[in-house]
């Protein structure tokens, strides 16, 4: 494949992703999707690239942030829109929404409303691929915040002692919440890797070839060697910690220049740059948004689960 | 056969015929755990099947549940029941919740062994019996086998399920046999037992409180006094419709219990006999558990606060006084 073709590829799936959160975002606002939304607006290109070389016999363990994360490794759309609006056609059936969204036709073994929730996940799932022997890994993706949590150290070790595959995958915003990641955590992920004898890499999000570049290189290690290995990648977080949070404890400035940093639009110059045109660029844009509202419109025609229907779930027969 | 034995037989028999179950624990390998179960797992079934796991309790439970939704029906032990709280999360928040916040796509076919119980004197954090914080999250099923024979086919069948089963061993029926059971008797996920059948009161309990109802049936029975003895089994979901049966005859009932008294198992019966079985009670229910307090070091101390024989034989007779 041409280094264009991958490159346009990559642009869709970012695009794709945007769309779909901007879509939420505004249905969010109009009351069609309850509770707390994570956008993943800014972040786009860790998901694209590490799912690149996933299979779907691979599993992943997603955050409280994991609409990217499971697009990305192949959710259907109308059963993302149909979950988040609590409807029966959510691959959830409406009953987890968008903190514990799941598939197991993709291998998406969940999100999470507990900070570090994913890593566990992760490792056990790892655990599954190793005595299964079919060179198979697991993701665990978490986000800066959970690197305070007395879990992430004991799943890290865990998977270097065992020898377990599965990548620990960080998606650095710099941002728990409300506060700023340095208040939040004094270690540094890389020396914390080595303690453990497991391979560090970082790269910056913006740059999705990086990012893609990088995963390869490490996804293929891990299912040659069996080992875990740790990726961080620096990104922006563009829409605050959930939909309506206004920021307005961010310096302004410093959110400006956050939001100047956005991995599609630095694809995007490049792909003019390199001659592609742009009417080629907005051909993409309006076939997204035909398969967006498609699939909102699917969703939107789901009844609600039963209440029978909900309580018959909590025990599995 | 003792009730460990039997405990390590069904984990046998059960990785005999499904190559997916898998031993998860601390020091559950070479030392076979503090109570011996599982000793010898490791030879047979190799380490790739009995894993013995670092001291990382969360992460313990945790990356046994990400195997379970893999396909993997781990059995966990949790060394000492109280070690349970620093798996909480995994436990509460994510293995029981999957199977209804997931939509019914994953399963979580986990039994969780951990010890309850004191009597051995290992003070305030060895000791505790928890069973009624787990019997309250939804999706938990808890169970409490009271001797081998049913520890053994509480076992299988915790295993078989597809839902995160907490498996309750009380520590000090480890050591303790029981006769084989008939087919008919054979325990199953949800079904109590009449241990005894009597006339004149219902005792319901489960675990060591068996024993303590044996005891007492004896020492009653010099007194002309008839007592029927359910054993629960199953602590969620208890087997009502055997106690209400048994409350239909007897009118009168005392449920006793090792954990702490307030909001215990008894609370819950209690409150739901008063309910669908008011019309039946000649007496009111009477509870009795440990005192609220921790289980104290000194073996004096703590069997004080503990119930025995003697203290249930003493609330059977007050209630049977109930005019
Ligand atoms: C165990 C737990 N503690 C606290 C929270 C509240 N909380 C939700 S998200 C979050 C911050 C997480 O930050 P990070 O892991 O960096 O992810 P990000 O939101 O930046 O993607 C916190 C503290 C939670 N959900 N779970
Ligand atoms: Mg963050």
């Amino acid at each position: 494949m041409s280094e264009i073709t991958e490159l346009l590829q990559m642009y869709r799936a970012m695009c794709r992703i945007r769309k779909v959160e901007e879509r939420l975002s505004a249905l969010h606002k109009a009351g069609d999707i309850p509770g707390f939304i994570h956008s993943s607006m800014g972040q786009e290109s860790v998901a694209v690239g590490i799912s690149r070389y996933l299979t779907v016999r691979d599993t992943i363990a997603v955050t409280h942030r994991g609409h990217a994360q499971s697009i990305a490794k192949g959710l259907a759309l109308s059963a993302l829109f149909a979950e988040l609006m609590g409807r029966e056609a959510g691959t959830c059936r409406g009953l987890g929404g968008s903190m514990h969204i799941a598939d197991s036709s993709i291998g998406l073994l969940g999100a999470n409303g507990i900070v570090g929730g994913s890593l566990p996940i992760a490792a056990g799932s790892a655990l599954a691929h190793k005595l299964d022997g079919a060179g198979n890994l697991a993701v665990a993706y978490f986000g800066d915040g959970a690197l305070a949590e007395g879990i992430f150290h004991e799943c890290i070790n865990l998977c270097a002692l065992w020898s377990l595959p599965c990548l620990f995958l960080c998606e650095n915003n710099g941002w728990s919440e409300f506060s700023p990641s340095d208040e939040q955590f004094s270690g540094d992920l890389k020396k914390f890797a080595a303690a453990f004898n497991v391979a560090y890499h970082f790269t910056e999000g913006l740059d999705v070839s990086a990012v893609t570049q990088m995963a390869e290189h490490i996804i293929d290690a891990i299912r040659t060697t069996s080992k875990p290995q740790v990726f961080e990648v620096s990104v922006e977080r563009f829409h605050g910690h959930y939909e309506g949070d206004a920021q307005a404890y961010r310096d302004p400035v410093e959110l400006a220049a956050a939001r100047a940093r956005d991995p599609i639009a630095h694809l995007r110059e490049h792909l003019l740059a390199f001659g592609i045109a742009a009417s080629i660029l907005a051909q993409i844009d309006v076939e997204l948004t035909v398969e967006i509202e498609i699939a909102v419109n699917v969703a939107r025609a789901s009844p609600v689960l039963s209440t029978n229907d909900a309580f018959a779930m909590v025990y599995a027969s | 056969m003792t009730y460990g034995e039997a405990i390590r037989a069904a984990l046998r028999d059960a990785m005999c015929s499904d190559d997916h179950v898998i031993l998860m624990g601390e020091d559950i390998g070479v030392a076979g755990g503090p109570f011996g179960v599982t000793s010898g797992l490791l030879g047979e079934f190799g380490d790739q099947r009995v894993l013995d796991f670092p001291v990382s309790e969360a992460a313990l439970v945790g990356t046994a549940y990400g195997a379970a939704l893999c396909g993997y029906k781990p059995v966990v032990e949790i060394m000492f029941m109280d070690f349970a709280t620093l798996a909480m999360d995994a436990i509460v928040n994510q293995a029981a919740k999957a199977h209804f916040m997931f939509g019914g796509q994953f399963s979580v076919p986990m039994v969780l062994r951990m010890a309850h119980g004191g009597d051995i004197h290992l003070g305030a954090q060895h000791a505790q019996c928890l069973e009624a914080w787990f019997a309250h999250i939804p999706g938990l099923i808890v169970v409490c086998p009271s001797d081998a024979a049913d520890a053994y086919d509480l076992m299988r069948a915790a295993i078989e399920n597809p839902n995160p089963v907490v498996f309750v061993e009380n520590k000090t029926l480890y050591r303790t046999t029981s006769a084989p059971r008939n087919a008919e008797n054979k325990a199953e996920l949800g079904r109590g037992r009449i241990v005894l059948s009597g006339n004149d009161i219902s005792v319901v309990t489960y675990g060591a409180g068996v024993q303590w109802a044996k005891d007492s049936a004896a020492n009653l029975a010099v007194d002309g006094i008839d007592i029927e003895i359910i054993d629960l089994r199953t602590i969620q979901p208890w087997d009502e419709a055997l106690v209400l049966r048994s409350l239909r005859k007897t009118h009168r009932i005392v449920i006793c219990h090792e954990a702490v008294t307030g909001f215990g198992v008894g609370a819950e019966i209690a409150a739901r006999l008063a309910d669908v079985g008011f019309s039946d009670l000649r007496a009111p229910i009477r509870r009795l558990g440990a005192d609220h307090m921790p289980a104290a070091y000194s073996p004096k101390l703590e069997s004080h606060s503990r119930p025995d024989s003697e203290k249930l034989c003493r609330a059977i007779k007050e209630v049977l006084s109930y005019a």
